[in-house]
């Protein structure tokens, strides 16, 4: 018997309770095998946060969530709360975004790390305890000693390898890293995507990346989504999606982020116009329409779905169907 | 705490203290009048008499004369004495002070606990229906005067059901020591108790409950629930300590305020506090004694407030470390 998928999210939709309900996750899918890292992009309000918060159920109340998240077989979604909690930080952790609300603001970082781990084992004593904080720190490139300090005392790179730390204190199996370099410059940007590629190596970890900066993504992941309005529009191999993008918005998300050094996108500063659809009024047909530069009459009404473009690629536009034979 | 934060704070408490001596003074000059005419009206007196007269109360020499002699005077702790009962402000203070700060110091201790618990259980089930009663509840008692809560408390159960002394400290009639008098006295603290924790309670709720919701947006608490933590975790040990913060500041604050603020339930319930003090002594009018009374009670708010920048940055390692 082969060993169940370690994620399997079918069909999930998110619905939020303001004014009238606003849908902001409308049916994805998507599997993810252990040890294996994923892309989420998209701009921001297309709902690639908020799939991350409905993994674990952390969503506002009355938020309507439907579909199935099926983490190592079982369903995260309809799981009773103690088995929820205990699920939380063992199986999947997240690191979020670290900009400064993160931590809690008066509790020194150790104490924050120690508080994960001492809600999943009991009895282990202090010096133990002090000890697996320390080297957790260390594992990301901070002295232990650090580890009295509160969160104001480190600066905005720290904070996040802080969050990192804290989101392998009870060895998960899945990390789900939410916009984990915004608000850090370029520089240490960079450090921590290799902090993450090391530990996802080293430790095995399968890691579900979501940011905007599909560049990043392309060069981090091995496969890669691409969320708009609250779908997936392309799916795929990050290296040929980024490449060659089969959705006419995965290449204006790849145009944004251009490759220094790359002739092709010299002199030719490139963006998307127009602003990402409002998800309580949403255009009919493909909802990217509007802003699409490719955009024919049929696709104002035609709804399309993720049609296979090629081996292991699937894209939501009707432009695959002309490439594709069927 | 650095020293250098503590030290800039008490200095400047000192500054407006030495603001509010000065101020103090002036403005009782100027309001002044004539107090040996007035307290003697009606009587012959002869010119040295009342020469003598307004030597005793420092009220001869120029402004500024009386002025400095106020000043050595603070020094040497002489507030004066009252014009009427001729016994020394200071120990007129002192004597009002302990009835003050008893029932002070019980109903802010009530209003806060009783005020934060409610705050708390509204907070974290907003908009259910306990939610909107127990607002609705400290709206009202936010909104009452307390002089008209006191009044009604006294009508209902003093004058009505009896169940309660109609005033003083004890019963003056009996003349009980020890444990039976202590116990005479807590049951006649009940009702100006009350009134002033039922007066309190309810800002102190409102500022919880608004602190404790503006808490439960932060980000942290989603980590606190990721994390895999009891909702009851969550609150106790993520939301509810931050929570606290803006409201310790508040009670600190408040409590020099009611020290002065009693004026009124003292009044009614003739608790012999500081407030009833003042009452009697501006109907007299006994200026050094109103002059005293104002001074402490501007100390006492000075004081608390510096007790509020230090307890904030002792809770607060943002304030304590930077």
């Amino acid at each position: 018997m082969s060993t169940p998928l370690l994620l399997d999210v079918r069909d999930l939709h998110v619905t939020y309770p303001s004014g009238g309900g606003v849908p902001a996750v409308r049916g994805v899918s998507f599997q993810l095998e252990r040890g294996e890292t994923l892309g989420v992009a998209g701009e921001s309000g297309c709902g690639k946060s908020t799939l991350a918060g409905a993994l674990l159920r952390l969503l506002p109340p009355g938020t309507e969530v439907s579909g199935e998240v099926l983490l190592d077989g079982e369903n995260v979604l309809t799981m009773r709360e103690d088995r929820l909690r205990a699920v939380r930080w063992t199986e999947l952790a997240v690191v979020f975004q670290g900009a400064l609300h993160t931590l809690n603001p008066v509790k020194r970082v150790g104490w924050q790390i120690e508080e994960a781990i001492t809600t999943h084992e009991r009895g282990i004593p202090r010096s133990e305890l002090r000890g697996r904080v320390a080297e957790l720190l260390e594992t990301v490139g901070i002295p232990g000693r650090r580890a009295v300090d509160y969160p104001h005392q480190l600066s905005g790179g720290q904070r996040q390898r802080v969050l990192i730390a804290l989101a392998l204190a009870c060895s998960p199996h899945l990390l789900i890293a939410d916009e984990p370099t915004t608000a850090l410059d370029v520089m240490v940007q960079a450090q921590v995507l290799r902090l993450l590629e090391d530990l996802q190596r080293d430790l095995g970890l399968a890691v579900v990346f979501i940011t905007h900066d599909l560049s990043t993504l392309a060069a981090v992941c091995r496969r890669l989504l691409v969320m708009y309005a609250g779908r997936v529009v392309e799916d795929g191999p990050s290296d040929e999606v980024f490449g060659s993008p089969k959705h006419p918005y995965t290449a204006a998300l790849a145009a944004a982020f251009p490759i220094i050094g790359d002739a092709r996108f010299r002199m030719a500063p490139s963006g998307l116009p127009g602003d990402p659809p409002d998800p309580r009024h949403l255009p009919s047909g493909c909802t990217f329409h509007p802003r699409c530069s490719v955009a024919r009459p049929e696709c104002a009404s035609r709804a399309v779905e993720l049609w296979p473009a090629g081996e292991g690629r699937r894209a939501a536009c009707v432009q695959v169907l002309d490439e594709v034979p069927t | 705490m650095s020293p250098r934060y503590v030290s800039g704070k008490v200095l400047g408490s000192l500054g407006t203290l030495a603001f509010v001596i000065v101020f103090n003074f002036f403005l009782f000059r100027v309001v002044e009048g004539n107090p040996v005419a007035t307290l003697f009206r009606g009587r012959n007196l002869t010119d040295a008499q009342r020469a003598a007269m307004r030597h005793q109360f420092g009220l001869d020499g120029s402004k500024l004369d009386q002025f400095w002699h106020y000043l050595v005077q603070l020094a040497h702790l002489n507030l004066g004495r009252s014009y009427e009962t001729n016994a020394t402000v200071l120990s007129e203070i002192g004597a009002a002070a302990w009835p003050t700060i008893w029932l002070v110091g019980i109903s802010t201790l009530l209003s806060t606990v009783i005020g934060v618990a409610i705050g708390i259980v509204a907070a974290w089930r907003r908009g259910s229906v306990r939610d909107h009663a127990l607002t609705s509840f400290t709206m009202t008692t936010y909104a009452m005067p307390d002089f008209w809560l006191g009044m009604l408390l006294l009508i209902v159960f003093s004058v009505l059901l009896g169940w309660f002394p109609i005033g003083g400290i004890s019963d003056p009639t009996s003349n009980t020591t020890g444990i039976a008098l202590l116990a005479d006295q807590a049951y006649h603290m009940v009702l100006p108790c009350l009134t002033l924790t039922v007066a309190y309670l309810g800002e102190y709720a409102i500022v919880m409950r608004s602190s404790l919701l503006d808490t439960m947006r932060e980000d942290y608490l989603t980590l606190a629930r990721a994390k895999g933590l009891r909702d009851v975790l969550v609150r106790r040990r993520h939301a509810v300590p931050n929570a606290l913060l803006p409201v310790v500041t508040l009670i600190a604050i408040n409590f020099g305020f009611v020290l002065s603020g009693a004026i009124a339930v003292e009044s009614i319930f003739s608790w012999p506090g500081l407030g009833h003090a003042t009452y009697a002594a501006i109907r007299a009018p006994d200026l050094p004694m109103l002059q005293g009374l104002f001074l402490v009670f501007s100390a006492s708010v000075i004081f608390f407030n510096l007790l509020a920048d230090l307890a904030y940055a002792y809770l607060d390692p943002r304030v304590r470390t930077s």
